[in-house]
Formats: C-alpha cells, structure tokens, sequence
C-alpha cells in the first residue's frame, strides 16, 4: 500500500528526514516511536504533503501511486489521512459545515454524488456516536476553544467520517485521559479492516495496549534506526532510549 | 479634459439664476455659503493628510450629468434589489426621489418619511432645527459641495417614544447607462427620546458609463433612541463614491453601523460619530473587498465627548488584485469624557502581491480614566489552516473561500436584517468563489 524508498527531506535548509525507508501493507498497523525531536511529526506531515518541507530525494509509492507528486487535497481523496499532533483552531468554519465540504469534494474527486443534508447527518451521528463525540462540539467553530482532548477525539471522529485507506495518528494519545484514550483507541479499532492501515506515532506503551501494532520503528534524527514486534515498545518504556541511541553511534 | 469644479460652480449658477422665489430662502443662503467654501477648498489632493492614500484626480476631470433624466423601469429593479427585503422602501434615481418606484408601510404616527424638498416646503421648522448641523462644510470640500447644491434626499423623523417596526430602506441607484452621471443626496434623520428604528442606504449602479456619488447623511439620536444604520455599497467600477455620515448621540442613546463595501471603483466613507451624551454606545462595522483597481477607503470618528460611553469598532477587509485599501480610524477622547470605553480593530487578509492596505489608527486622549484599545492586521490567509482544510481532501480554492468567509463571519452576523443578511451572504460567498 505505502512503499517509502530513501526518503529525504528538509525546512530552511535543514535535513531532517535523512532517508527513510518504510512500507506498510494493507490490514497492518504500524508504530513509530522515537525521541522529541527525531522527525516523526515531519514523516507524518510529508506524507500528507505540507507544501513547506523540500523534499531531496526519494520516493514514496501509495497504491501505485507518486505520491509526492499529489496536492494535499487530492492525497487525503486517494484515501490518506492524518490526525494532527496539534490540530488547527479555526474560527468562523463550524466543524459540521467543514466536514460537509470535505465529504462531498472527496466524493467530487472519486466521481461520486454528493450526500444530501439528510444522509450527511445521519452518517454524522452514527460516527459521532462511535467516538463517543458530544454534539455541541459540531456546531462550534472547528477546534475554537476545545480542550486539548477534544481536539483529539474530533481528529478520530473526522477520521470515522472520511474512512482513509492509511490513517496516520501523530500522538492522538497525548492529552486524553484514561477513559478517552480507551474510546479512541476503540474508535481506531472499529475501523480497522483487511483493506486499511493505520500508523500510529506515540512516545507510549499504553496506546499500543489497546492498539496492538505488528510492527513498531524507531525513528532517530530523521532515519528508523531500529524496527522490531510489539515487545520492541515493551523494552523501550523499559529501558528508554541511550541504548538505541549507543546502538545507533556504534555504527 | 473638464474641470470638474468648474463645471459644478458653472451649474450653480445657472441654477440659482433659475430660481425664483427659493433664492431668497435661508436654505439657499446656506447653499451659497456652501458654495463659497468648495471654491475656496476644492477637491482634495493627497497633500491633504486626510486624502493622503485617496486620489481624486481621475474623478475631477470628468464631466457628469446632474439629477439628469433616466430610463429605469420596475423589471430593472426588480433585477437588481435585495430579495425578500420588505418594509419602507424609497428609490433615488440619479438623486432624484421615484415616487412611483416607492412604497412607504408605516403609519405616519410611527415615521414621517418625506422628499428632503418636500419636508423644507411643509416642515421648515422643524427640518431646520436639524440640517447642517453635523455636516463640516468649513473643512470638507465634499461636504461643502453636497451642502451647496442640497435639496434630494430624504427627511425622516420619528416622534418620541416610537418604535418603528418596517424597517427603511433608501436605495440610491445611478442609472449610468447612456452617459456619465452624478448625484449628491442629502439626507437628514432625526431619531427623538426613545424611539427605535433601522435605516439602510444602499447604492447601485447600472450601465457602463462613470458614476459620481457625494453623499452627506446627518444622524441625530437623541436620548434613549436606538437606531441601526446600515450602508451597502454595490457599484460598477466605474463609480465614484464619497459618501459623509455624520451622526450626533445623547444621553443613553445606541448607534450601530455597519458599512459593507462589497463593489465600487473608488469608495471614500467618513462615518463620524459624536459620542455626546452619558452612557452611549457606538458601534461600527465594516467590510470590503477591493478587487481589480479598485480603492476603498474607511475614515471613521469616534468622538468621545462625554463621560461613562463606551465605541467598539470591527472593519474587516479581504483584497485582491492591484486593489488599494485605506483605514483611518481616529477615536478622541476630550477632557469631560472620563471613564471612557473605546475599541478598535482593523484586520486585512491581502490575497494578492500587488494589492496594499494601508491602516492608520488615531487615538488623541485628553482624559485619564479611560480604557482604550486598537490593533491593525494586515496579512495572509493561516497556512496552518489551509493545510489542515485540504488534508481533509478539500480543494485549495475552496478551503481558501471557507477562510475567507470565516473571516468576514464576525462582521456579517452583525447585520440584524435578515434580508439583507443572506443577500451580503450570497454575493460575498460567490466574490470568494
Ligand atoms: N518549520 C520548521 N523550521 C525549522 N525546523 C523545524 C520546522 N519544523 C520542524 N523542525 C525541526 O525538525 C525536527 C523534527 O521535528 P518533528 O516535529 O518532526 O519531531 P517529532 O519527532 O515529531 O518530535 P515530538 O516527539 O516532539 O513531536 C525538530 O528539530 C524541529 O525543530
Ligand atoms: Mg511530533
């Protein structure tokens, strides 16, 4: 589904991805951890195609697809999707009219009619029902004066609505409390299926509880240095990361 | 090439010399004045600090035909007017007062509702009490020459204590369509104690051909009055406004503005209020969206005269192409006027490189217990937001136009009349389209 080959990227003049290298296939669900500061943010954020990273080289393949050669628009269509670390406030834009439009010119893209007012509802309620998402909060401006978990959880419910083919979660878990990160946890799950993949980007074991991945990649200053199961995540709560780290300037 | 000043004074003239009995009047001996002072000032030049960013040169050479005739029929309007807007509705073509056009609802014990002329001749003294009070004619060339050639327009006045419940709405429209036009409205509204009532001038132009508008509106509020004054503007390119509000507030008394912009070739609006009375308040809105050549151009006054009142002031502005915009937005606070509240903002979304704003808060504080505060922004659309909208798959125009009309929503909810509401809705929406 996503081949990533030698990956290279930079802001301002500065390399912060320095080749990487990743390929994720239908149905798995994919960790990546690594220090503050190590890029994972940035992955995530190329592969949804912010326009302020240069890319320097490398490729990345999403169902047979060039992916870098795709607006952001036309990516999130092809079926990606990323829940932002820290999701934008934006006032004046109510989240249901936003997620309205998003909705019919995806639908616009893949040929599709749009959904009426009634069908849109109804499909609104039924995945805000999933995430357990108070109603009031699609009625407020998007993210206006939501709490950090909130802002979260709409992130999980936008994604129930737009049903990606690859999820990229960029710390979802961070700031949600014991009984949300359950909710969206199970939110993620509900939505899982042979056809979809999911990344999940977190600095915690606790996430990885509930979301079980198959593989789990530790990203260092811009490479995935070390790539391993589930016990990988295990040993780094363990142990942190100076072994990996040591591991990693032996070479 | 014309002189347009020169024409104007030549017109005077052969007016006056038209006249028989009315150049004896004491209106006309106001006119004269009026007169005397525009030959005197004449048009403005950017080395006027008040005209610094407005350049009327290009208006002042041409030629317009004044309170000429016109051709608009019922199915022209019908073409153009604010849908489902009902209520008083009066219709100024090319200056001049279409009875026939015009429907007026409300019962005469709520609103009297005249022709500017008409009041002069059957209320002299009541209208005289109020005209020319507010309107500077000694600094304001524009004024001065409105003031000298005064007679349309509108006089309406609502009695103590009334509430008037159809809202009024003036279009002034300039039928440009066969030859260059002018015109220069007038009018004078005296809102008494307590009364309450919603008023709408709205300018439109049809036709290719340029259009002159130098309009001058007094607004007097006396105590306990609440008036809603809204002013939209959707001329040609070829149109040139100036349009003067002047409005006078007493005691308890609430004045709310709100001034949308939505086409026009040069706009220049002064919106002076004069906070003069205890616990008023003065609020001013504003929009616009210069697009093209275009030039709109905001001086706003809030005068703080008073003690214990308080002006709140949000214009707002999306601009494109090789559009000029202008604020200055001056707040006084005198001497008497503690405990004064005042606020302003002015914030700009530049969509194009060759497009420029230019913002210029006053502030003048004599007194010490006041809370003042301005801020001016002038920038692009949030790239943070624009990602986030089209990483959920939604196109780059259209996420811009979501943000753009975003950014006007704070202003446009502050119209009350939904007619006119959903009207700046649509034609905004489709502007950033
Ligand atoms: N716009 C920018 N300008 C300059 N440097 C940037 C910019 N964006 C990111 N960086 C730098 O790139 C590096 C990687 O940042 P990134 O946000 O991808 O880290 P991260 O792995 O997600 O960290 P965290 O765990 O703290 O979220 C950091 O050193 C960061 O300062
Ligand atoms: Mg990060």
């Amino acid at each position: 589904m996503l081949k990533i080959k030698d990956l290279h990227a930079s802001i301002e003049g500065k390399e912060i991805l320095r080749g990487i290298n990743l390929q994720v296939n239908p149905g798995e669900v994919h960790a990546i951890m690594g220090p503050n500061g190590s890029g994972k943010s940035t992955l995530a954020s190329v592969l949804a195609g912010r326009e302020e990273y240069e890319i320097s080289g490398g490729s990345v393949d999403f169902d047979g697809k060039d992916l870098l050669d795709l607006a952001p628009e036309e990516r999130a269509a092809e079926g990606i999707f990323l829940a932002f670390q820290y999701p934008v406030e934006i006032p004046g834009v109510t989240t249901i009219n936003f997620l309205k439009t998003a909705v019919n010119e995806m639908r616009k893209y893949r040929g599709e009619d749009p959904l009426d007012a009634a069908q849109f509802l109804r499909m609104v309620r039924e995945k805000a029902k999933l995430v357990k998402m108070n109603d009031s909060l699609l009625k407020r401006s998007l993210n206006e004066g939501f709490s950090g978990g909130e802002k979260k959880r709409n992130e999980i419910f936008q994604m129930a609505v737009l049903e990606p083919k690859l999820a990229i979660l960029d710390e979802t878990d961070s700031g949600l409390d014991i009984d949300a990160l359950r909710i969206v946890a199970e939110g993620v799950n509900s939505l899982r299926s042979p056809e979809k993949a999911t990344i999940v980007v977190t600095h915690y074991q606790r996430l990885l509880d509930y979301i079980v991945p198959d593989f789990v990649h530790v990203l260092y200053k811009g490479r995935i240095v070390k790539s391993g199961t589930k016990e990988l995540a295990m040993e780094l709560e363990e142990k942190g990361y100076d072994w990996i780290k040591a591991e990693v300037e032996l070479v | 090439m014309v002189d347009l000043k020169e024409k104007l004074v030549a017109d005077f003239r052969s007016r006056e010399a038209a006249m028989n009995g009315e150049a004896q009047s004491p209106l006309h001996q106001t006119r004269q004045k009026a007169l005397a002072r525009f030959e005197e000032l004449g048009f403005p030049t950017p080395r006027n600090e008040e005209w610094k960013y407005s350049n009327v040169r290009n208006l002042t050479n041409q030629d317009f035909d004044f309170g000429g005739t016109h051709a608009i029929t019922v199915e022209d309007i019908e073409k153009f007017k604010i849908p489902n807007l009902s209520g008083n509705i009066l219709y100024f073509i090319n200056g001049k007062y279409e009875a026939g056009l015009s429907t007026i609802v409300s019962p005469a014990s709520q609103v009297s509702i005249r022709p500017l002329r008409e009041a002069l001749a059957t209320q002299p003294e009541l209208v005289s009490t109020y005209f020319g009070n507010l309107a500077d004619t000694q600094d304001e060339a524009f004024t001065a020459l409105n003031a000298a050639f005064a007679g349309d327009g509108v006089f309406i006045h609502v009695p103590k204590g009334k509430v008037v419940e159809e809202s009024i709405v003036l279009y002034f429209i300039n039928d440009a369509r066969s030859a260059n036009v002018g015109a220069q409205p007038r009018n004078l509204f005296v809102i008494e104690q307590n009364a309450q009532v919603q008023l709408t001038e709205t300018f439109l132009t049809l036709g290719e051909s340029s259009a002159f508008t130098n309009a001058v509106t007094e607004i007097h509020v006396a105590q306990d009055a609440h008036v809603q004054y809204y002013k939209v503007q959707n001329d040609s390119d070829a149109t040139y406004h100036v349009g003067t509000t002047e409005v006078r507030m007493a005691d308890n008394s609430h004045f709310y503005a709100a001034t949308v912009s939505l086409n026009g070739g040069f706009i220049r609006n002064n919106l002076n209020i004069a906070l003069d009375g205890e616990h008023c308040d003065a609020h001013m809105y504003g929009l616009y969206f210069p697009d093209g050549k275009q030039h709109i151009d905001n001086h706003t006054v809030a005068d703080h005269r008073k003690p214990n009142s308080e002006s709140n002031e949000l214009y707002k502005g999306v601009l494109r192409g090789q559009s000029t915009g202008v604020f200055n937005g001056k707040i006084f606070v005198r001497e008497d006027a503690q405990k004064t509240n005042a606020f302003q903002s002015c914030k700009n979304v530049v969509l194009s490189p060759q497009a420029t704003m230019n913002t210029k808060p006053q502030l003048e504080i004599w007194a010490d217990d006041v809370k003042c505060s301005h801020g001016t922004t002038t920038g692009q659309l949030d790239d943070e937001a624009l990602f986030y909208l089209r990483s959920r798959g939604i196109s780059k125009p259209e996420a811009m136009s979501l943000l753009m009309f975003a950014f006007c929503e704070d202003v446009i909810t502050q119209i009350k009349i939904e007619p006119i509401r959903a009207y700046l809705e649509e034609i905004i929406a489709k502007k950033l389209a």
